[in-house]
């Protein structure tokens, strides 16, 4: 860390977030922290940019958002132009799709756990900035950090091995009617020897992050800790699941508010508002009376979405050792886990119940062929929801009578978080600001509130560009009091 | 009814070769296994030397001829490969890049593209020229096919292939330079041509991803440019 002036705090290395964004703390006449804002500054356009394009290529153009989660945008764009084809994909185009996702799932929470967080959670929210990195880690913790690398590795490995094209980050493959072509002998065998290791691998972290996560009460206390509403997919026996599977909404004691909703459905019981300081969008839950649902305590309609709220909502883990995790965690606070510190102890059972459930799926050598269902469009419009690794992701499309592309509306899993984390920043602001000046270990913490939720913000404010952070403290007029700045 | 032809004998690459009098420079190369790299080019169709990425020095000649439309000639000497060609074949491969949309991880012809193939063959890592970034349409309108200016790159095989070959003449050229497009029939929808046979000998032979078949994803494009010269033989067209 280097003082650049009295005003200024320059931090090296990049900050830990995927995304561009900007955080501004206001005080009040007391100089106690009256609101906090995570800013989005720049736009991506991929809404508007893909118009005219035919509706078949989107799965393509789409997964490009992101390099972490292209699976998930790949799977939501596929659904909503199975959605406009009119088809029901073969069982097998399902499988693999779902296979695809849990690997994503993998390989997406393993870079947020390890690369992220690790050097938070492993070094402490106060350690020296220049150690705060997976080079950190692997000093302080070799086997960790190769366990960390091991786990992206494996989710990326088993997304190589079943796309056609091979590739980890961009795999095409998943196309409309299903995904490109069947899987192999050769890879179901390569993604089943892959399994013990990784096993082993997350087991070892899991006990980890049990053993440390006592000392950050202050954190687990503060960190977007409060009552909302929480929403995702569940399965049709109510089992955690990211692919195929019905919407379902808990309020903060656990009772469910809504659900079996129709994905195909959902701007129905969905709303989007914008605000004029940030690109990213603000979702709500709205109920069937067109009423946005009370969670208790926070503005109606307010949801959290990605790990925490998975394992919140659903009512089984159907592998075994993540189902016995998914107990333990779910004993932490009665009815739902609230605190947002706890999404990393989510993330963790997630990636345990992705491995288990590959090599479940994969026991059984795959013997059908039929893995897409072909046709030409039969509808205008199409709807497809999956659950990516931060959450719900929604791709809604129109199309013309030729089948090219007039409207998109995309709704981001980190929008749907944008409301919980910037109402967490207030409230780590109020516990950890206690004067006009900023400490690195607190610029760190409203970092890491932010980091909690995994966000993608390239996904969700379709930001371009390299990504420095900055925190304001604004007194009551707006004036800037103090910058602290990451490049 | 084969009619007597010569023999001409000339250098190519400081090679000596043979071929007979009505061939070009690029056939008489090719049967000698030198490689000449070429777009519009493409066997069993008319040679009209479009892209000019086929051009070669020739001995006492003060510019530069397309191999594709130069027939040989006794004691010609042909160089194929020079700086000076790289660095023209180079800037034309950019000069295409740059023109128009091409964004191969989104292509219907990602890794089964000729453009793409020569990009990476002449060792294009970059374009020196702004994009163009043009909004073309997309004619849609067919029911089996797309045409997606916005990758064509002006070859005009689809063109010679349709007349040629097919004889159905559905497509053609409209207007000059930057502003060329390939249009079917009078410029209408292709959905509506009345000549188009719906072939797909326009798909087969278009080197990019311009004209595809519909539904057809990234990688998913096939081509196949083998049946030309058998239909060619076939119909009596050329000995």
């Amino acid at each position: 860390m280097a003082a650049n002036g009295p005003t200024r705090i320059e931090i090296a290395p990049v900050t830990r977030i995927e995304g561009h964004a900007k955080i501004t703390v206001r005080l009040d006449e007391e100089g106690r922290p009256a609101d906090a804002r995570l800013h989005l500054t720049q736009l991506r356009g991929f809404e508007k940019f893909c118009e005219g394009r035919p509706f078949y290529e989107l799965p393509f153009i789409m997964q490009r958002i992101c390099g972490i989660c292209p699976v998930s945008h790949a799977l939501a764009s596929a659904k909503a132009c199975d959605g406009i084809l009119a088809v029901t994909i073969p069982e097998e185009g399902a499988r693999l799709r779902k296979l695809a996702n849990l690997a994503q799932v993998i390989q997406s929470h393993s870079l947020s756990i390890f690369y992220l967080s690790a050097p938070d959670l492993l070094l402490g929210m106060d350690a020296e900035p220049a150690t705060r990195s997976l080079f950190g880690v692997a000093a302080a913790d070799p086997q960790l950090a190769r366990d960390g690398v091991l786990l992206r590795k494996l989710g990326q490995q088993v997304i190589a091995l079943l796309a056609h094209t091979g590739k980890r980050v961009h795999p095409g493959w998943i196309v409309p009617g299903g995904v490109a072509t069947p899987l192999t002998e050769k890879a179901r065998e390569e993604i089943l020897a892959l399994q013990p290791e990784a096993l082993a691998a997350i087991e070892r972290s899991l006990a980890w992050l049990k053993r440390i996560m006592e000392r950050f009460g202050p954190e687990i206390r503060a960190f977007a800790n409060f009552p909302t509403l929480f929403m995702g997919i569940v399965g049709p026996n109510g089992e955690l699941e990211y692919s195929n599977g019905w919407v379902r909404v808990v309020d903060a004691t656990g009772k469910i508010v809504a659900d079996r909703l129709d994905p195909a459905r959902s701007p129905e019981y969905l709303s989007e508002a914008a605000e004029p300081w940030t690109y990213m969008k603000f979702p709500r839950f709205r109920k069937a009376d067109g009423a946005e649902a009370s969670s208790g305590g926070t503005p109606d309609g307010i949801v959290r979405v990605g790990p925490l709220a998975r394992l919140n909502i659903v009512d089984q883990v159907d592998t075994p050792l993540a189902a016995q995790e998914w107990s333990e965690f779910r004993a932490l606070e009665r009815g739902v886990v609230l605190s947002s510190f706890h999404y990393h102890y989510a993330r963790m059972i997630e990636v345990l119940h992705a491995i288990e459930k590959i090599g479940a799926m994969l026991t059984q050598p795959a013997l059908d062929k039929r893995v897409q269902a072909k046709a030409e469009p039969n509808r205008n419009e199409g709807i497809g929801l999956a659950e990516a690794p931060r959450g719900m992701l929604i791709h809604h499309y129109k199309i013309d009578d030729q089948g090219l592309v007039i409207w998109v509306n995309l709704t981001i899993a980190t929008g749907f978080n944008n409301w919980a984390i910037n109402r967490g920043l207030l409230q780590a602001a109020k516990s950890f600001i206690t004067g006009p000046e900023i400490s690195d270990g607190t610029l760190n913490r409203l970092e890491a509130v932010v980091r909690a939720f995994d966000p993608c913000l390239s996904c969700a404010s379709h930001a371009i560009g390299q990504m420095p952070m900055r925190v304001q403290l604004l007194g009551p007029d707006g004036m800037v009091i103090h910058e602290a700045r990451r490049e | 009814m084969a009619t007597e032809r010569r023999v001409k004998t000339l250098i190519i690459d400081g090679r000596d070769v043979a071929g007979r009098e009505d061939q070009t420079i690029l056939e008489a190369a090719r049967e000698h296994g030198i490689w000449i790299p070429t777009l519009c080019h493409l066997e069993g169709l008319t040679n009209v030397g479009a892209c000019r990425l086929c051009l070669v020095e020739v001995k006492g000649m003060g510019k530069l001829l397309s191999a594709c439309t130069t027939t040989i000639w006794e004691g010609m000497e042909v160089t194929t490969h020079s700086e000076r060609l790289h660095r023209y074949r180079r800037s034309i491969i950019e000069l295409f890049l740059a023109e128009r949309n091409h964004i191969c991880a989104v292509c219907v012809a990602n890794r089964r593209c000729q453009l793409q193939a020569l990009a990476l063959e002449l060792g294009v890592d970059h374009v020196r020229y702004p994009y163009l970034y043009p909004r073309f349409g997309i004619d849609a309108t067919h029911d089996l096919f797309v045409l997606d200016h916005n990758r064509c790159i002006l070859c005009t095989r689809c063109i010679r292939a349709c007349s040629e070959i097919e004889g159905a003449n559905t497509l053609g050229m409209m207007r000059r330079g930057i502003h060329n497009r390939v249009i079917t029939d009078l410029n209408q929808p292709w959905g509506e041509s009345p000549t188009c046979t719906s072939c797909g000998k326009c798909v087969n032979v278009c080197p990019v991803g311009a004209i595809s078949q519909k539904g057809l994803s990234v990688i998913e494009g096939r081509k196949e440019h083998k049946f030309l010269p058998y239909l060619t033989m076939m119909r009596g067209a050329r000995p």
